[in-house]
This record gives C-alpha cells, sequence and structure tokens, in this order.
C-alpha cells in the first residue's frame, strides 16, 4: 500500500473540500478501497474518512412511503431494519446474500454501491486494463473470462458490476443523492455505473470529488413488497459473487401482473434493468411462458465476451425463476439461505 | 505524519500513536500492540481468521484502517475470558472439537460471540451455518463449529431467560 | 459398530488410548494463546517481504531498488546482485526429498510467484509498499502452460519414490476377454493447500546457531537442510514448530521465501520474520499438479474386471519431478486378473507440485471411483454391488495378505447408516419435495499406511507424574492429545499425569508429520519409551527386597494407574512413587526408537480403507449443487480418539466436496499466471456448503501395520468423497461430468 495522507473532515462540505485535491479518495469502511490499495490497483495520495461525518447513518422514511437512506448506514443495519425489509424485501435479501456478515457489518451503502469490478486482470497490475490504466488493452477479452459480461460490454472492457444490492435498487428506481464541488444533484442508480464504450476508465456517473450522500427508494417500490425476491447463483452455498443474479417483482391482482421489475446482476458491468421485459410481463396472466418470454426478451441483447456463452442460458433461467419466486409471494421470513436457490420454497420449481 | 488514535481494548483504554496511517487494525494489534492472538490469514477479507469485534459487531480487522477506528471498543480473542473463565462459547468450542490446527478459531470465536448478539440466528442451524460462512476453516471443523454455536446460544438464551426472570 | 467383548478395542476400554478425550490443546487454542510462528516478536525484528514475479518464464532484467531503498524503513533488498551465498546449491536437489529451490540464485524466471528479490523494513507497511516499489521489467519467453504446449516426458519415479509404472497380467487379453470396456479421460485441476496459516519464518541468529519459529511438519530433516544451506551443524539449527495453522504436505519441505528471510537474518544480525501473503502461496510453497487419466475398465457378463487400465499424465515444473503418483491408485482396490498403471510426466512454467493431502490416492481415486461408476452403469449393476463383486480378498496381483481389510464391513456399515437400499439404478429419477433433483452416489476410499522413524523420550518423576517427549507436530490432527493418551497408557498412568512436550527439534525426533503416519509412528516411538521406563522401573522394584514385587522380575509386571502390579497376583503392587522414593532416584529414562519391521512390512499389504456415500442435490433448471448429506466409514486399525478420528474424517470429506464442487486455479494459458490466487475466487467450502457430516468408525484389529495396531486417519476421507460426491451428481441429472471440479455449466441441459 502506498503512503498517503490521512484526513478525516467534519462535515460533508469539508470532506468535498479535502476530495479536490487529485489523487484523492473517500475512504467508507474500506473493505473495498483497502483491498484495491493492497494490491496497487488504485494508489490514492490522499484518503478522507467519511465514517465520521454527521448526519450519515440514518435511515429516513418520508412522508410519501419512500425511503432515505445516508451514505454511511452499514449494509446489515439496512438489511435487518425490520421497516426496511418488510417493505422493500428484495432489496434485504440481496444485501444479506453479499459477502459475509463480517463485511456486511462493515460495509456501508454509499460503499456498496461504489464497490468496483472483481475482474481479475484489473487487481492484477501486470495485466493490461483499460479500466485500471486508460488505452492499455484488456487482458481478460481473450483470457479467463468465463465469469464476464454477457450484456452491455464492449472491445474496451468487459468487467461486471460485483453488487449484489445494487440489482434490486435499479429494478425499483432507486436514485442517489450526490453532493460535490458543483452542489448537489440526484442520479438514479440505474444511470450510475456506466457502460464501458471506449471509456471504461469512467466507471460511473460521479464527478471527481462528488460524494453519495443518500440513497432513496421511491414510495412506489413499496408495491411490489408482497412479491419480491432477489436470487443469486454462486459456485459455492455461501461467501462468493454471483455467477449471474436477478430481482423480479410483481404487483399483481390475482393471476394478472399489474406491474413487473426485472433486473440482473453479474451479466453487465451495471446492475442490469430488462425494462423491456417488464412491459411484456405487465397486464399478462404469470405463467410459466410469459415468464421465459420474458427471459428470452431480457436478454436478447446478450452476446458472450469469452467462454461465457452459458451465462446467456443462465441468466435467462434465472430470470424465470426470480419471476417464480417472486410470484409465489414474498416469504414470510427471510429464508437460512438468502437469495440462494436452496432457500426455495416448497413448490417453486414447478410452477415455472 | 504521526497520528494518536484512542481505543479501548479488551477493556483497557489505550492510546496508539501511528507512525503510518496504512496500518490496519489486524496490523496494529499483531505487530505493534503485542495482541497476536487475532490472526492473518488472506490479510483481503476472504477468510474471517481476522475477526473482532468493534463496538461490539464482528468485522474483519484486516480490512479496517486503525486510524478510522478512533474512538471504538475492541474486542479480540485475548479479552473473552474472564479471568480463567472461559466464555460459554470458547468452552462449547472446545466440547464440540469446533477446531484442527486452532488457527481460524480465535475468528471463529469472535465471529460466533458477534452472531450470537446479532440474535439472527434463532437456534436454526442453517442460518448459524450461513452466519458463520464467512470463517473459512481449511482444517473442516464446521460441523463441531455449528454444533458449539447451538449449544452457546441456547445456554446464552437461557441465561438471558432467568436474568429476565 | 458391534461392541463385542472379545473385541480387541472393547479389551482396551477402560485404558487412557481409545477415550474421546478433548484436545490437551483446547485451552490454548480457544483464548488465543497457542503461538503459532508468526505470533513471535524478538526484540529488534525486522520485517521481510518478497517480490515475487509476474511472468512464467523469462529473465528480470530491471528492479528499481534505488526507489524501493528510498521508501523510508527500507534496511535492505536482496536481489541477485546481493544476494549472500549459500553451501547448498539451490538447484540441487538435497535427499531424501528436498525441492531445488528458488533463492535469488539467478535473474532466471521459472514460474509466476516465484521469488525475484527479498525487501527487509523495520515495519511491515515499509517492507510491503518498497516490494511493491520494485517494478521489476523482464525479458519474456513463451510459457508452457498447458498439455497444448508443455513437454511430455518420461518418469523414474512417481511422488515420493514410487514405481511410475506397474504391470499384472496381461492387460490386453483381459480386455480381449471384456464383454464390456468402459474408457473414459478424467481431468483434475492444480489445487492450492491452502492452509489458514500462511508459510512464516521468525529466525534469530546468535553466532552460527540459528532459531526458527516455522511451522514445519519435519524438523529433524529441516534441521539438516537449514543446516546444509547455512554452513552450520543441524544441531545448530533450533525449530519451534508448537503449532501449524494447518500443513497439509506444505510445510514438510523446504522452499525459498523462508531460506531468504533466515539469510536476511544472518546478514543484518536482527531477527527477520517474513510471513507469505495468501497469493504467494500460489508457487514456491507446492501444490496439487493437474492430471489428465486415462481409464479402461473391462468386464465381463458377471460384472467382474477383466482388465484395468489407468494411465496418467501429471503436470510438474520445468526444474523438478513432483509427479502426483494418481494412476497407483488403482492398484490396491479392485481384483481384476490384469492391471496395468503408468504416468508420463508434463513439463510445464510452473511451481513444482508436491505433497498435498492424499498426494496421488486424492486424484487417482477421483477418476478410478467415478469410472468405476461408470462401468457399474455399463453392467447394469448397483455401484455398490459392482465394487463388492469385485472385492480383492488380496492384494491385487501380488496376491500379499493384507494386514487387514474391514472394507467390506465399511461398505455394509456405510450404506445401511446412509440408507442406499432401494437407490434407482437410473439417474434423474429422485426429487426432493422442493423439486430439486437429488443423486446418490458413492466411492471407495484407501490410502496407503506409511511408517516413519521416530524416537521418543519417557521420563517417569518421583511424584509418580511423567514426561513424554518427542518432535511431533500438530497440525490440527490433535498430535498432543493422541500421543500423550498412548504415551500414557504405556506408562500405566492417567493422562492428566503425563505431561507431553513436543514442537521443538531439541527433542527426540518425532520423524514426519505427513502421510497419515505421525500418530503410529510417534505413538509408537512413545510407547516404546514409555515401556522402557516401566521395564527400568520394574527391574528396580523386583530387584528390592522391600519391595512387595520383589523377584517377580520372571513372572513379569504389569502398570497400571501410577501402580506396578505382579501379574500372576494383582493383589501384590507398589505405586511408582515408593518404588522411586525407596531407591532414591529422582526419575527414570526411558528411550525408543522405533520403526517398521521391514520383513512383516514386505510380506503384507497395509492399507486403510472406507467407503464414502453422498447425497447431493441439484436444481434442475439452474445448476447449482449441494453436498447434502455424506457419510463415511472408514476402517484405520486402532482408533486412539474417537472424537479427533471423527473430526480428521470430517475435514477429508469436506476436501473431498472441495475436490469435487469447488477448487481449482484458473491459470491464463497465456502468461501462466494464476487469475484466482487468493480465498475469495479460489472457492473452498465454507460452512454452509457442509450441511450434513457422519462418520463411522469401523474396529478393526491389524496386528502387523505396526505393534499399536494404528494406521492412519488424515487423509482417507477425502478419497472416495470425490467420487462419491461426482457419482451422485450423475445420478441427480444424468451428466457425467469427468473435469473437476463440476461447475453450475456443465449441469444446464435442457430440462427433462
Ligand atoms: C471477500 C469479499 C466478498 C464480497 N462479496 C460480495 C458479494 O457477494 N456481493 C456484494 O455485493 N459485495 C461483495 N463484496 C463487496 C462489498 O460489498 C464491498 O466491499 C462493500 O460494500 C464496500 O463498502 P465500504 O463501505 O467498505 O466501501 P469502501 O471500500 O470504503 O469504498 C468503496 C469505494 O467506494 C468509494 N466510496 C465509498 N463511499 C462513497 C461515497 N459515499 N461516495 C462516493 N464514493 C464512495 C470509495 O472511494 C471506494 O472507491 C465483497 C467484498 C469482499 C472483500
Ligand atoms: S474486462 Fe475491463 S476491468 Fe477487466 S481487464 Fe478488461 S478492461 Fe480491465
Ligand atoms: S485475514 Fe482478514 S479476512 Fe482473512
Ligand atoms: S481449525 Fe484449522 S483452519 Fe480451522
Amino acid at each position: 500500500m502506498n503512503r498517503f495522507d490521512y484526513i478525516r473532515p467534519v462535515s460533508v462540505s469539508e470532506a468535498i473540500a479535502a476530495a479536490a485535491v487529485p489523487g484523492s479518495a473517500y475512504l467508507a469502511a474500506g473493505t473495498n478501497l483497502l483491498d484495491l490499495m493492497k494490491v496497487g490497483t488504485t494508489r490514492p495520495e490522499r484518503v478522507i474518512d467519511i465514517t465520521r461525518l454527521p448526519g450519515l447513518d440514518r435511515i429516513e422514511w418520508l412522508p410519501d412511503g419512500g425511503v432515505r437512506i445516508a451514505a454511511m448506514v452499514r449494509n446489515s443495519d439496512l438489511a435487518y431494519d425490520e421497516r426496511f425489509a418488510r417493505t422493500f424485501p428484495a432489496v434485504a435479501e440481496a444485501l444479506l446474500s453479499g459477502a459475509s456478515a463480517q463485511l456486511r457489518n462493515a460495509a456501508t451503502v454509499g460503499g456498496n454501491l461504489m464497490q468496483r469490478t472483481r475482474c481479475a486482470y484489473f487487481h492484477d497490475l501486470a495485466s493490461a486494463c483499460n479500466r485500471r490504466v486508460a488505452g492499455s488493452g484488456c487482458d481478460a477479452r481473450d483470457g479467463e473470462n468465463r465469469l464476464h459480461a454477457v450484456l452491455g460490454w464492449s472491445e474496451h472492457c468487459i468487467a461486471t458490476h460485483p453488487s449484489d444490492f445494487c440489482v434490486p435498487l435499479v429494478a425499483l428506481d432507486a436514485l442517489v443523492e450526490v453532493e460535490g464541488p458543483h452542489g448537489a444533484r440526484e442520479i438514479p442508480v440505474d444511470l450510475l455505473h456506466a457502460l464501458p464504450g471506449a471509456t471504461p476508465e469512467r466507471e460511473t456517473a460521479l464527478a471527481p470529488g462528488e460524494l453519495v450522500v443518500a440513497l432513496r427508494l421511491p414510495a412506489e417500490a413499496a408495491d411490489f413488497s408482497g412479491n419480491a425476491r432477489y436470487l443469486k447463483l454462486r459456485e459455492r452455498t455461501s461467501y462468493a459473487f454471483a455467477v449471474v443474479s436477478a430481482a423480479a417483482a410483481l404487483e399483481l391482482e390475482g393471476k394478472l401482473i399489474r406491474k413487473a421489475r426485472v433486473a440482473l446482476g453479474g451479466v453487465a458491468a451495471k446492475p442490469w434493468r430488462a425494462r423491456e421485459a417488464e412491459v411484456a410481463l405487465t397486464g399478462m396472466p404469470a405463467s410459466a411462458e410469459a415468464f421465459a418470454k420474458a427471459a428470452e426478451i431480457a436478454l436478447a441483447d446478450a452476446l458472450p465476451s469469452g467462454d461465457n456463452a452459458f451465462k446467456i442460458e443462465l441468466a435467462r433461467r434465472i430470470v424465470v425463476r426470480a419471476l417464480s419466486l417472486a410470484f409465489e409471494g414474498t416469504p414470510e421470513v427471510m429464508p437460512a439461505l438468502p437469495a440462494s436457490p436452496f432457500s426455495t420454497t416448497a413448490g417453486a420449481i414447478h410452477v415455472a | 505524519m504521526s497520528l494518536s488514535i484512542s481505543l479501548t481494548i479488551n477493556g483497557q483504554a489505550r492510546t496508539v500513536v501511528l507512525d503510518d496511517p496504512r496500518v490496519t487494525l489486524l496490523d496494529l494489534l499483531r505487530e505493534r500492540l503485542d495482541l497476536p492472538g487475532t490472526k492473518k490469514g488472506c490479510d483481503r477479507g476472504q477468510c474471517g481468521a481476522c475477526t473482532v469485534l468493534v463496538d461490539g459487531r464482528r468485522i474483519n480487522s484486516c480490512l479496517s484502517l486503525a486510524a478510522s477506528l478512533d474512538g471504538t471498543e475492541v474486542t479480540t480473542i485475548e479479552g473473552l475470558a474472564e479471568g480463567e473463565a472461559l466464555h460459554p462459547v470458547q468452552a462449547a468450542f472446545i466440547a464440540h472439537d469446533g477446531f484442527q490446527c486452532g488457527y481460524c478459531t480465535p475468528g471463529q470465536i469472535m465471529s460466533a460471540v458477534g452472531l450470537i448478539k446479532e440474535g439472527h440466528a434463532n437456534g436454526d442451524p442453517e442460518r448459524i451455518r450461513e452466519l458463520m460462512s464467512g470463517n473459512i476453516c481449511r482444517c473442516g471443523a464446521y460441523q463441531g463449529i455449528t454444533e458449539a454455536i447451538l449449544e452457546a446460544q441456547k445456554a446464552s438464551t437461557e441465561a438471558n431467560r432467568r436474568d429476565a426472570a | 459398530m458391534s461392541l463385542d467383548t472379545a473385541s480387541p478395542t472393547a479389551r482396551r476400554h477402560g485404558s487412557n488410548a481409545g477415550q474421546p478425550l478433548t484436545r490437551r490443546d483446547g485451552l490454548l487454542k480457544v483464548t488465543g494463546r497457542a503461538t503459532y510462528a508468526a505470533d513471535n516478536h524478538p526484540d529488534g525484528m525486522l520485517y521481510a517481504v518478497t517480490a515475487i514475479s509476474r511472468i512464467a518464464r523469462g529473465r528480470v532484467t530491471a528492479l528499481d531498488v534505488g526507489a524501493a531503498r528510498a521508501h523510508a524503513g527500507v534496511v535492505e533488498v536482496l536481489t541477485p546482485a546481493n544476494r549472500p551465498p549459500l553451501a547448498h546449491d539451490p538447484d540441487e536437489k538435497m535427499p531424501p526429498f528436498g525441492f531445488r529451490v528458488e533463492v535469488l540464485q539467478d535473474d532466471t524466471v521459472r514460474y509466476v510467484g516465484q521469488p525475484i528479490a527479498l525487501v527487509v523494513a523495520e515495519t511491515l507497511e515499509a517492507a510491503t509498499e518498497a516490494a511493491a516499489l520494485l517494478d521489476p521489467q523482464y525479458e519474456i519467453a513463451d510459457a508452457r502452460t498447458d498439455r497444448s504446449n508443455g513437454d511430455r516426458f518420461g518418469l523414474a519415479a512417481v511422488g515420493i519414490g514410487a514405481p511410475p509404472r506397474t504391470v499384472h497380467g496381461d492387460l490386453a487379453a483381459g480386455l480381449a476377454a471384456a464383454t464390456h470396456v468402459t474408457e473414459a479421460e478424467y481431468e483434475t485441476p492444480a489445487q492450492y493447500h491452502n492452509a489458514m496459516e500462511p508459510h512464516a519464518v521468525v529466525a534469530e541468529w546468535h553466532g552460527d546457531r540459528v532459531t526458527l519459529d516455522m511451522p514445519n511438519q519435519a524438523m529433524a530433516l529441516s534441521c539438516a537442510a537449514y543446516g546444509a544451506y547455512f554452513d552450520i551443524p543441524a544441531e545448530n539449527v533450533l525449530i519451534r514448530s508448537p503449532f501449524l495453522g494447518g500443513g497439509f504436505g506444505s510445510k514438510a519441505i523446504l522452499n525459498g521465501p523462508q531460506i531468504l528471510a533466515i539469510l536476511a537474518a544472518r546478514m543484518l544480525k536482527r531477527p527477520v520474520k517474513l510471513v507469505l501473503t495468501r497469493t504467494q502461496m500460489y508457487g514456491p510453497v507446492g501444490h496439487r499438479g493437474h492430471t489428465w487419466q486415462k481409464l479402461r475398465i473391462g468386464t465381463d457378463a458377471q460384472g467382474r474386471l477383466t482388465a484395468l487400465h489407468h494411465h496418467a499424465l501429471c503436470a510438474t515444473s520445468s526444474f523438478d519431478e513432483f509427479i502426483e503418483p494418481a494412476a497407483n491408485a488403482s492398484l490396491p482396490l479392485y481384483d481384476s486378473p490384469a492391471i496395468l498403471v503408468e504416468h508420463e510426466g508434463l513439463r510445464l512454467d510452473i511451481g513444482t507440485p508436491g505433497p498435498m493431502r492424499a498426494p496421488g490416492e486424492a486424484s487417482g481415486s477421483a477418476a478410478l471411483e467415478v469410472a468405476m461408476d461408470e462401468a457399474a452403469v455399463a453392467c447394469g449393476m448397483d455401484p455398490l454391488e459392482f465394487r463388492l463383486a469385485n472385492y480383492a480378498e488380496t492384494e491385487p496381483g501380488t496376491g500379499r495378505p493384507f494386514s487387514s481389510k474391514a472394507l467390506r464391513e465399511c461398505y455394509l456399515e456405510g450404506a445401511k447408516r446412509f440408507g442406499w437400499a432401494g437407490r434407482p439404478l437410473e439417474p434423474r429419477q429422485m426429487r426432493d419435495e422442493n423439486g430439486f433433483l437429488v443423486g446418490w452416489g458413492m466411492g471407495t476410499a484407501v490410502f496407503h499406511c506409511p511408517h516413519f522413524p521416530a524416537e521418543a523420550r519417557a521420563t517417569l518423576r518421583a511424584d509418580g507424574t511423567a514426561l513424554v517427549e518427542t518432535a511431533g507436530a500438530d497440525m490440527g490432527q490433535g498430535a498432543w492429545t493422541a500421543l500423550a493418551q498412548i504415551a500414557a497408557e504405556a506408562l500405566g498412568l492417567d493422562p492428566d499425569q503425563v505431561e507431553f512436550h513436543s514442537g521443538i527439534s531439541t527433542l527426540p525426533d518425532g520423524g514426519i508429520a505427513g502421510g497419515s503416519g505421525h500418530t503410529a509412528s510417534a505413538g509408537l516411538a512413545l510407547n516404546n519409551a514409555g515401556e522402557d521406563a516401566i521395564a527400568k522401573l520394574a527391574a528396580i522394584a523386583t530387584a528390592d527386597p522391600a519391595s512387595p514385587l520383589f523377584g517377580a522380575g520372571n513372572i513379569g509386571v504389569v502398570a497400571r494407574s501410577g501402580r506396578l502390579h505382579r501379574i500372576d497376583d494383582e493383589g501384590r503392587s507398589e505405586s511408582y512413587v515408593d518404588i522411586l522414593a525407596r531407591a532414591g532416584q529422582a526419575e527414570v529414562i526411558g528411550t525408543a526408537k522405533a520403526a517398521r519391521d521391514p520383513a512383516i512390512a514386505e510380506a503384507h499389504a497395509m492399507f486403510s480403507h472406507g467407503a464414502v456415500f453422498a447425497e447431493v442435490k441439484v436444481d434442475p433448471d439452474l445448476g447449482q449443487i449441494r453436498a447434502t448429506r455424506l457419510v463415511g466409514a472408514f476402517a484405520a486399525g486402532r482408533v486412539i480418539n474417537p472424537r479427533l478420528v471423527r473430526s480428521q474424517y470430517f475435514g477429508g470429506m469436506i476436501w473431498g466436496t472441495s475436490f469435487a464442487l469447488h477448487e481449482e486455479a484458473v491459470t491464463d494459458r497465456r502468461t501462466g499466471r494464476i487469475m484466482n490466487a487468493d480465498l475469495a475466487e479460489y472457492h473452498v467450502p465454507v460452512n454452509a456448503d457442509v450441511p450434513s457430516l457422519d462418520a463411522i468408525l469401523i474396529e478393526e484389529d491389524d496386528p502387523y501395520v505396526n505393534p499399536l495396531g494404528i494406521k492412519g486417519v488424515g487423509e482417507i476421507g477425502i478419497t472416495g468423497t470425490v467420487g462419491a460426491i461426482a457419482n451422485a451428481v450423475w445420478h441427480a441429472t444424468g451428466v457425467r461430468v469427468r473435469r473437476f471440479p463440476v461447475r453450475i455449466e456443465d449441469l444446464l441441459i435442457a430440462r427433462a
């Protein structure tokens, strides 16, 4: 880890002022930042500790039924917040399927949103990586890319975004509140993470020095509380990143789908909202055929970026399953193995 | 640049002068404060060997910058037993053979203590397994670990009930 | 498990050995007071960090030593340019199993992860960053990284001195006689030991003596080897290794980074600590080599083997020869008139593989047990019935008797406990209440029983307690407990009255803690030392007219509960305390060296056996797998401590699960870099992966394997389990996966 200046501002404005110096990085819990500093992927000259900023650790319910979660709220505190988990069960489930209990106790909402790709070449300084060093090339493109992107990738970068949390967030139209040197603004989570295009080094919509201060879920997102699930495929039962994952949320009238939300994780450089699939589901009776069709549509533009064609089929199937599970209804209690296929309640597999 | 932080470690208030901001909590404990009970297995949040409690919550000390923890209370494996009296989790680990080489054990035990405090497992072994999955044991002592936690948790629930009565 | 009163175990009930005592080191381990190497911190200690190569083959052309030295706190940077000389040529192997090591002898790079410099600094942070600042430049040669570009070569030996090729009978005739030949190729990946404790050393010199705190599975051999490297007598090397945070074979052999740290300590005249990072453990400290194995199994109409052919292509490094003896796993298990096992080497630009928990048997039995399952299917037989039909009553090919073999009992007890009966023959027949595909599979477990020469000392003290000593190693198997139990038994004392010293090289050589042979080897030495002490005590008593035992010299005495009793009249006895007090002796010391009798070894085939039954559940659409239930029944001679033995079996079965479903080093074929050299993407099982384990301890009385009747339990659990799980995956899905680990995409078949 390189030497750096450690700065602990006492207010958001002080933090933003401190971050105006190039080479600065915000430090939340550090579970991603310190890891990247240890391998040398990032070498900030100035580390700005934002964990003590006042007012950034609150969950606030808004008068309209939405919720505002300040950026320093810890992942586990949010997931186990009873009202939050009841209102946005897929988000709680996604949070609890990520990392480990220890990491979730530390990790912050802002840090989770802003965590960087797990692409092994991004972490390997001897490899070419456009995201780490603009214009240097992409060694993943012809390398070990079994788990890389199948949607929205470019010749310049085929990385995926690793967050579970973000997947239901994009499905539910969450947005982030940002403050920066040029004032405050809001960005939908769906627009927060950038697709690589020709500039994979631009990972998010944040300008240098901008700070995520809060995350908001709109009141309408609560309409799905009875039929919302997150499902995550892993190479071991727990403590692993997603091979692919999906969030599905339905608003039902009997069997009729009034509204649908679908998003995929582990398939692209951003959490992938499948809007066309949602349109296809809207107004349809829930059925295996409707779910399969939605899955087809969601993956219509998918292309293997390497040795990963299987992920396309897998993503289709997980969309179908997530929709089936959502249709079955949000479980009364959080499953013992959150988001695992092995937490499935009886019968879910047969629905589709 | 030197930095002074205060920590309460295993109940003892300490002022620590850091000549280097890069020091993680894990390296601080092991290399500078003579508390090597907490172990390093990966240094990257991938194994759980370094689990300690900070303000009562279990976290990975290898991915925590010591400077950032100024003012917190840290509990390590060295601070768990009260004198010669083992913490119920420690005793249960011995009884259920919840370890072999013992290297992951301080982390497993601190994680188990954290898990019981969190109160989300409710005596369900499947929940314990899931919530202990952030602690890798290469020796494969998982079955004993799960049984030990079930027992310790039961004991602590009963103790709480007695206290309440 | 029957508790026949005539059985040897029952006869030993009431004795120390055989009891499920909890671990003697338990208190230290649960309080954080067990000291592992890197926990030591002598005054004035410096930190060493290696810089490693990121290319697989070529030369280091430049290192920015200036930048590293300029970092505050840096004391020294060792490179090939200034590395002090070593007395042993690191490119020469050191018998019996010293490997060639990389200690900055030149600028050549032979694999990714090779140490290319060592930075020493006042703090860990400084050393780590300075190593990163070295920014190596390379001249890169094309790397050999796979079967397609590696160099094949013939072999003189496999494993540690085992024959590379063995023929019994006429393979061609056997194949010709078969009504069906099952033929398939299996691939097992490179795997890394990944003990939770990284390799570490704290080295401190005093003149020409050095003290090494390091995890070590073979102390006496290591002292000699370090002595050779540093040109000092072996007895000037003191190794302290009271606890190992797991070894699995990786801490028995010298490696480059540790030698460099010791060298730096001598050069700088200060203690030096080196701890490898997790990533640095993928290269210089051994691994289980990649294999490609071809099996041909000929069967007749009754489902009896007519021929068994096992060919293994095994990867090794470009500069050394450890070869996974995989195909030899096919020698001892199944009766066949014709058996041919053979190995071929493949040179790659990788770190040298080494023994890793069940070397040979793990990879070899993975392939064999799946092939046997395929052959059973071809014969239309239940896999268990098929194995029973091919049960070897004597060692196949040689006809030697087994020293003991309760495998049939393992099959039957395991099957009963698991509920194997009624398993449908066809795959894809079972579903659980949630709709998951359910499959049941089984595999046979086998592991050889090595015995290493070992020495021990037992001191009976005037207060009636004893001190027993041997330089053994506790790496989780429970040596502190089981060895003390054995010694206590020999001394006629309670384990509580026996102080056990181990883990330091000045004690009598406890042999090698590996090959599942430590309890038997060090145990026999302790037993004999105890018996020697008792014999000396008896000599004092029986010669003393004041003793109730006077004159019993020819009749004999037996030691029990701190007293010697006349064998013919147990009422006549005397306590150790009284005997020693009257003799005015502070202690009697018994010593022993123990080894296996070569004649008995020659005359018998010696193996531990077992049978593992697995249930897996597979998501029918998504392909995610969970091994929901494992039952293993093992017969491994005498059980000293069932609690510890069960834990060893569980550990082995979890390793088997890992082999079957999780672990794999993923190498970038262009560069030879392992792209998952960590613990996040190199998956080993977590707690949620192993919901249910059961181990049955089958009794076995073995009068030949050693006088104590102990085989070994540390490794056998892996064998059998891998096949059992892979076969269960087939039974669940109908998909036969022949490349390990089984992956989600392997099972993405059209929905039934
Ligand atoms: C072994 C391991 C396994 C994991 N598994 C999973 C998993 O399965 N699923 C999953 O989703 N995640 C997983 N994670 C990632 C984990 O969720 C993230 O590391 C964590 O959420 C980051 O939060 P933090 O507070 O520690 O952020 P930090 O590490 O402090 O920061 C992360 C990044 O965000 C920036 N940042 C932080 N806060 C802000 C802010 N408010 N505004 C602007 N920028 C900010 C930082 O500068 C930094 O670049 C895993 C991590 C590890 C180490
Ligand atoms: S996929 Fe993206 S992150 Fe990975 S190496 Fe290529 S450019 Fe870098
Ligand atoms: S050492 Fe901290 S998680 Fe492994
Ligand atoms: S006891 Fe050895 S790693 Fe857990």
